[in-house]
This record gives structure tokens, sequence and C-alpha cells, in this order.
């Protein structure tokens, strides 16, 4: 640590001061560049007057299509930010060896490896997640919109003004240095005396309401709004597993709440719920939050495993080889994430039964896990396989992601634990999973759906360039690092003393640079496609002969999503109206009753980003304000009783007539 | 099954399949129709808040410190009273009820008002109790037993406030508009949140007060 005295205090500003401007020189490059970036883009606006457009199309609209596109958008701004952070790490560790420090200072590396952690969990991987359940299953299980239509938008802009005061903590001040769960004593005010930590549980509060909320309006909406004939053994898999981590979202975010508060008053107000002294319990914190964060990590996989399956289905032209105990596998996932939160910390030492309980629990997960994999497998087996995008990135899934579960079991085994707890082994497993499951996930799911929001395909060579560079270059990036774990590496580390260690820290410095290869090749594939979106146009609204009802809808679907609700009669509800060869109707349209758009969400957003940066620097004068603000515009917000609309018949009728000429001329 | 659906499919008319795939015949659907069941869920998230308060004074609620415990601190008959202002303040809220399904709106307007007088008593006696216990030095910085204890004591007294402010919100609402559907919605999901809270002072009352004078 620096020896910088940050005690300054005023009325007006708080802690905040010149000292908080950046003085690294790295940081202070990055602000001046996303200064000017942000600037640039300001003014882009501005001149081409699309604030009103934005404005009135997008931050206030209440369409789950649109605020899932949105959310998408903010995990993918997030997910280069998590990864700069990354490649920093990577040749940090690949240079600071033989008396060489590296060119990190250690308050600046310590916050690197808790921003990438906490950036790429809430921010990117929750919103992606999210971002994908909004958009898709409204729109699999037949329904105009979710059940609470202005929370959902309100959910959006409070998981934004959670990421907006991450981003703030890089250019104001300083983020955490204690690792992505902050655990005390480090993280209570004797130890991390400034802003990090504040700008951490802020974050986190803030944002956590976002999902809290979204997690309620997702499991209302798949209770309440299924198309008539839907029973719940109908649902597409991706709506269960959509519905099961919502459940998990509601049952597990409330810790953290309660925990992030905890934190905060030991830190505001010096109670002494984690002190060592007064009789506080540190060890409690730990088991708190991994309650939540187990249960946090099936949250995260679930909706990708049921991407995996809808995939899988569609690309091998068959119906899913064991719906039923594809669903039970799910459910059974979902119970048992609660009863393992221990295995992250065998080493605390409660002894040899309570680890053996929670070691054989761990393992027990692999169970439904594997019959999941089998059911791909079969699905696959004697299926007309197409090797699209979505399909490859399922391939590299199950690969990939089967190495990561077998690695997370020889984690489970306490006596191999106390060898690799906190280890690169344990990171390599972890970024395994996560990476070959969520994130390849996440790309076949942007593959799979991507023709469905913006009526266009995405371009396929650019799409194989970042699959043949991501792919092995997640091996060569993780690959040393288990090999580094078994032979005793600790992670977080800034400097090492065994030269002999180097070239597997280089080999895994490749690997990231191949990953941003990936990425790259990725951002191309999206602007080359949006170049040519003519060509690579789909009118049909099915362009991969799918299976289940978003399909049956236009590509993008209209803001009513369907004109008369569709009536299910089996799984795979779309496949099966092919099948029977019902045609859409073209008469006999109503008038569709729809919710109007609100800027009350991005109001109340805005005002808590105020609040936390306040509470961060101690601003008293103006949380109180904010504070205030939030609560008198939400009982404001409460008076306002028209919240729907009728969209007239003619619309609905012009809106279908395009809907048939485009048929009509694909020759559908 | 879905060889079923596509065999008999052969013999209907196109129109029949349409009847028999699309809802050709669609109503609006009544509005906050999910509210319920929402709010259900927002509720059993904030129990869980409650849950992890409550682990938290099992964990540390022995924990004082070398300074005061609960025996030189509560005073049982103060809370016996707090207790009988909260537990009075659901029965009046379920009185409100009743003359809301009457549709009597200045009744459900007294007997909101009244629910309210009790809800303020029940705070007020509990500020009293904490300005108490701190003017002896027993405050939330003193133990993590009392810290533990004024979170969790504190948490709920917290949610009585915003309740109170939104009971006031409603007073306001009802008499603006009336007892019109969406109204009695807000008044059916506070009826839930206050009754929930009655239910969570039940534990802290058991858990936090009664076995602490055990």
């Amino acid at each position: 640590m620096e020896a910088v005295d940050h005690s300054h205090w005023s009325p007006l500003l708080g802690r905040l001061w010149w000292d908080a401007l950046p003085q690294e020189p790295i940081v202070l490059a990055t602000f001046v560049v996303v200064a000017l970036g942000g600037a640039a883009l300001v003014a882009g606006l501005t001149y081409f007057k699309l604030w009103g457009y934005l404005w009135k199309e997008w931050f206030t609209s209440v369409d789950h299509k649109k605020i899932g596109v949105m959310y998408m958008i903010l995990g993918l701004i997030m997910f280069l930010r998590g990864f700069a952070d990354a490649v920093m790490m990577r040749i940090q560790q690949s240079i600071a060896f033989n008396g060489n420090d590296g060119y990190l200072t250690a308050h600046h590396y310590d916050q690197v490896f808790t921003a990438h952690g906490v950036i790429m969990i809430f921010f990117v991987a929750m919103p992606f997640v999210t971002g994908l359940m909004n958009y898709v299953v409204p729109l699999q299980i037949g329904a105009r919109d979710v059940s609470f239509p202005f929370l959902n938008n309100f959910s959006f802009w409070m998981t934004t003004a959670g990421a907006v005061l991450v981003m703030a903590s890089l250019f104001i001040g300083e983020f955490a240095q204690t690792g992505w769960l902050a655990y005390p004593p480090l993280s209570n005010l004797a130890y991390s005396p400034w802003v990090g930590v504040d700008y951490y549980i802020w974050a986190l509060q803030i944002a956590g309401v976002g999902t809290l909320l979204s997690g309620v309006n997702l499991i209302a909406t798949i209770v309440k709004l299924r198309a008539p004939g839907m029973a719940m053994m109908r649902m597409p898999i991706f709506t269960w597993t959509a519905l099961c981590t919502n459940v998990l979202i509601v049952a597990a975010f409330p810790v953290l709440t309660a925990v992030m508060a905890m934190l905060s008053v030991d830190r505001y107000l010096g109670f002494n719920f984690f002190s060592n002294d007064f009789g506080g319990s540190p060890m409690m914190y730990v088991n708190l939050i991994w309650i939540w964060g187990h249960p946090e990590v099936y949250i995260l996989i679930l909706p990708l495993f049921g991407v995996f399956s809808e995939v899988t289905a569609t690309f091998c032209g068959k119906r899913l080889f064991g719906y039923s105990s594809m669903v039970y596998a799910t459910l059974v996932i979902t119970i048992l994430s609660y009863l393992v939160w221990l295995h992250h910390f065998f080493t605390m030492g409660s002894g040899a039964s309570v680890n053996s309980f929670f070691g054989i629990t761990t393992m027990v997960i692999s169970i439904p896990t594997g019959a999941k994999l089998f059911n791909w497998l079969f699905t696959m087996y004697r299926g007309r396989i197409r090797f699209e995008l979505p399909m490859m990135w399922t391939v590299a899934f199950m690969m990939t992601f089967t190495i990561g579960g077998m690695t997370g079991v020889l984690l489970a085994v306490p006596p191999a634990d106390f060898v690799l707890h906190n280890s690169l082994f344990l990171i390599a497993h972890f970024h395994n999973v996560i990476i070959g499951g969520v994130l390849f996930g996440i790309f076949a799911a942007i593959n799979f759906w991507w023709p469905k929001a913006f009526g266009f395909k995405l371009n396929q060579f650019w799409g194989k360039v970042s699959f043949w560079l991501w792919v092995p270059g997640f091996w060569f990036a993780f690959m040393p690092l288990y090999i580094l774990g078994l032979m005793g590496v600790t992670r977080r580390m800034r400097v090492f003393d065994d030269p002999s260690l180097q070239p597997f820290f280089i080999v895994a410095a490749f690997g990231a640079l191949m990953i941003a290869g990936g990425i790259g090749a990725m951002l191309v594939q999206f602007a080359v496609s949006i170049w040519k979106r003519e060509e690579l146009k789909d009118e049909t609204g099915d362009p991969w002969n799918g299976r289940t009802l978003e399909w049956s809808t236009s590509s993008p679907p209209p803001e009513y999503n369907f004109a008369f609700t569709p009536i299910v009669h089996d799984i795979d509800a779309w496949d099966d109206m092919k099948r029977c060869g019902v045609e859409r109707p073209t008469s006999g349209f109503r008038p569709i009753h729809m919710p109007k758009s609100t800027g009350a969400g991005i109001i109340l957003a805005g005002i808590s980003t105020a609040l936390g940066f306040a509470m961060i620097w101690y601003i008293w004068w103006l949380a109180a304000v904010s504070f205030l603000g939030i609560i008198g515009y939400a009982i404001f917000h409460t008076f306002n009783y028209k919240r729907d609309y009728h969209i007239p018949v003619e619309t609905v009728e012009a809106t279908e007539a395009e809907r048939t000429r485009q048929l009509a001329a694909v020759g559908a | 099954m879905t060889a079923t659906t596509a065999d008999t499919s052969h013999n209907l008319s196109q129109a029949q399949l349409q009847a028999a795939f699309y809802d050709l015949n669609e109503h609006d659907h009544p509005e906050g129709g999910s509210t319920m069941l929402g709010f259900w869920m927002y509720l059993m998230s904030d129990c869980l808040i409650f849950a992890m308060l409550f682990a938290a004074f099992g964990v540390l609620g022995g924990n004082f410190a070398a300074g005061p415990g609960p025996k030189d601190l509560f005073d049982l008959k103060l809370v016996a009273v707090n207790t009988a202002m909260l537990l009075f303040s659901s029965i009046t809220y379920g009185i409100a009820m009743i003359a809301m399904e009457k549709n009597q709106k200045g009744a459900t307007q007294i007997w909101l008002l009244i629910t309210a007088v009790f809800g303020a008593a029940f705070l007020s006696i509990e500020l009293f109790e904490f300005h108490h216990m701190i003017a002896e030095g027993a405050t939330p910085m003193r133990s993590a037993f009392l810290t533990a204890f004024f979170s969790l004591v504190g948490t709920h007294g917290l949610h009585v406030t915003f309740g109170l402010i939104w009971l006031f919100t409603l007073v306001a609402q009802v008499g603006t508009k009336g007892l019109i559907p969406a109204n009695k919605r807000r008044l059916m999901c506070l009826s839930l949140f206050w009754h929930f809270l009655d239910v969570i002072w039940i534990g802290v009352f058991t858990f936090v007060y009664l076995m602490g004078m055990l």
C-alpha cells in the first residue's frame, strides 16, 4: 500500500477531493481514452439527434424484448472491461519473475483482480443471463410481456446503476482490494479505510435490488402468463431452467443483501458483526456470503443448460431426449445448490463430519448434471446434426464443461481440497465451468436468437474465426493454471520467486491473447453482420426450423409478440403446429392491451446512483436528499394509475399484413 | 401426445385447426392478475433477510464481550405492551379490510388511521427502549450481541416505518380515487406486509426477548 493520506473531509464534497483523481499512469491514460470516447459518443448522439429516439423507444420502454437487448448490451460492454482486467493480470504474472516487479503496483493489481471477479459475475454473466431470459421466456410461453413490465425496466436500470458505480471507481477513488467476495476482517474499516469496499457494497446493493425484482417478475410471468394448454410439463426446457434460476435468485439474493447490509453497518457505524473484537465473527460472513454464493453459480449456469437443450434439439432435428429427466435434473440441482456452500472453505476447521457431509452433497450434484450431458448426447445420437454456430458452441461446451465438472469433483474431496484450496487449480476449475459453461452458452444463445431479435443471421465466417480462437485459447489460458495449482501456486499473487514457473504463465498469457482475438473476431462478426444485414436477412421468422413458440412469430417480433395467443397441445409447440399444418390466421384481429412506457425506472435508478455515490464518499447532505428523492418519487409514481393502453386494431392489421407479405415473398 | 395431434389433424379443416391452435376470441387480461403472487414472493425474500438477521443473532447472541446481557437490559413488561400495540394494529387492519370488502370508503380510511396510531405507538415504545439502552452505554457498538440485537429489532422497526409511510399514501389514494380495484389490490398487499411484520415480531419476541430472559 502506498502511504497516501485520504483523511480529508468537507461538508460539501465529503471525502471527495483532488486525491480521488487517477494517479497511476495506466489508469490516467485509460481515463483520457474513455473520456474522449464518451465525449465522442455523446456528441454523435446529439449530432444525429438520437437522444429523443433512445429515450422514447429504449430507455423508457417496458417491452421485454428491448429490455432484454439492453441487458445484453450492458453485459457486452462490461465484458470488455472485465476482460481488460484479465489481460492485465496475465501480462503482470507472465513478467513478474527474477526480481522484476511487473508493471502493476500492489495497490493497483489488487483492485484489478477484485474488479475482474466482481464485474464478470455481477455485471457480465448476470446481465447476459437476465437479458436472455427477458427476451426469450415471454416469447417461448406465448405471452405478450412479463407480469410487471415497469418493474422490468426498473430492474434493468438498477443493474446499470450498479455497473456505473463500479466503472466510476476506476477513475474516481479506488475499487476494493479485497478479492471479489470482500471477506472481513480485510474489508473492515480498519484494513480498508478508503472508498474501495464502499464502492463494492453500494454497487452490489443497488444492482441486487434489480436482480431480485427481475427474479420475482420472471417467476410470476412463467407461473401466470403461459399460453393456454402449456402445462408445466409442456414448457420449453429453457423456460424451465429460467424458472429454477429465478427461484434461486429470489431465495439467494436477499442473503447477499443482508450480509452486505451487515458489512456496511460494521463499516459505517462501527457495529461488530464481523469484527475481530467485541465478539464479532468474520467466519460468519464467509458462511453467509457463500450461502448466497453457491446458489449464484447455479443461477448462472442453469439457463445456459436450457440454451444447450434448445440448441441441441433444434440442430439435431428431433425432440430432446429425456425431457422429463431434464426437468427433474434441473429441479434436483436447484435444491442441492443450497446444501453445498461449505465446500468453499473446508479449511475453516469445521471437523471431519461436517466436511464429509458437504463433500458428499457436492459430489452428488454431479449426478443430475451428468444425466443432463447424457440427455444431450442421446439427442445427438442418430440426429441429423447441423453444425451451425450455436451447435458448435454446444459441442465445445460439452467437452470443456465436463472436464471442469470433473476437476470440481476432485475439489469436493476435503483432503484434496486442503492441498488445492485457494490455489490456481481452483481458479482453473471455476473458469473451466464458467467460461466453458456460461460464456460458451451465451455465445450459443447469441448466435441462436440473434436472427429472432433483429431479423438477420450472424455472419458465419467471423463466427467460426471467433470460435476457433476462443476454444483453443481457453485451453491454453487455463491448462497451465491447473498444473501450477497442483504445484502449489496460490491465487492473487503479483510477483513470483521461482523462475521455473514462468513458462506456464507465458503459455497462459498466450491463451489470453488468443481469447482476445476471439473477442475481436466476435465484434467483427457483429459489425459485418449488421453491415451486410440485407444478405443475411431472414423473413420467415424461423431460420433454424425451430421447435418452440418464439419461432412462430416474425423476426423481430411485433411489440405485442403474438396477434393471437397460441394454444399449446404438446412439448415443442411450434414444431407441433408445423406438423399439423396450421396456417397463421390473417383476419379477425382485435385491439391488443399493452403496458405504457414510463421514465420512472431510469429516474429512480438515477437517484439511486446518486445515493450510492453520496454514501461512498460520505456526502451526507446528498445522501439525505437522494434518499428522500427516491421515496418521494416512488410515492409520486404510485399516483399514476394510467399505465396501459390498447394497440388499435388498424395497427395490428397493418403489422400482420406486412408479415403476410413477407411470408409470401419467401414462399412460406 | 404428438402422434395423436398430428394424426387427427388431417381430418380437420384449416378453420378448425386455427381455432384449435390460436385463441381467436381473446379478451383483455384482468389487470394485476400476478400482483398477489409477485408480492408474496417479495415477502418471502424479505423473510429471508430476517432469517439472516435471526441467524446472526443466533450466532452472536451470546457474545456479550464483558458487556451487558439480556437480563441487564430487557424490560419484559414494556416489551409486552409493545407487542400488544402491534397485535392490536393487526386486528384494526383486519377491520379496515372488512370495511374495504363492504366498499365503505370512510370506514376503511378511519380503521387504517387507527392502525397507524397503534403502529406509531409501537415505534415510539421501541425508540424509547433503544434510547434507554443507549443511554446506559448498551450501544450497538458495545458487543456483537448488541449489534445483532439492534440490527434485528431495528430492521423490523424500519419495516414498520415504511409500512406507515405506505399506509398514509394509501389513505390519500383511497381518498382521491376511492375503492377502485387497483387500490383494493394495494390495500391487500399492505395487509399482507403488515401481518407479515406481526409474524416476524412474534419471532423477535420469542427468540430475542423471552428466551433471552430465561
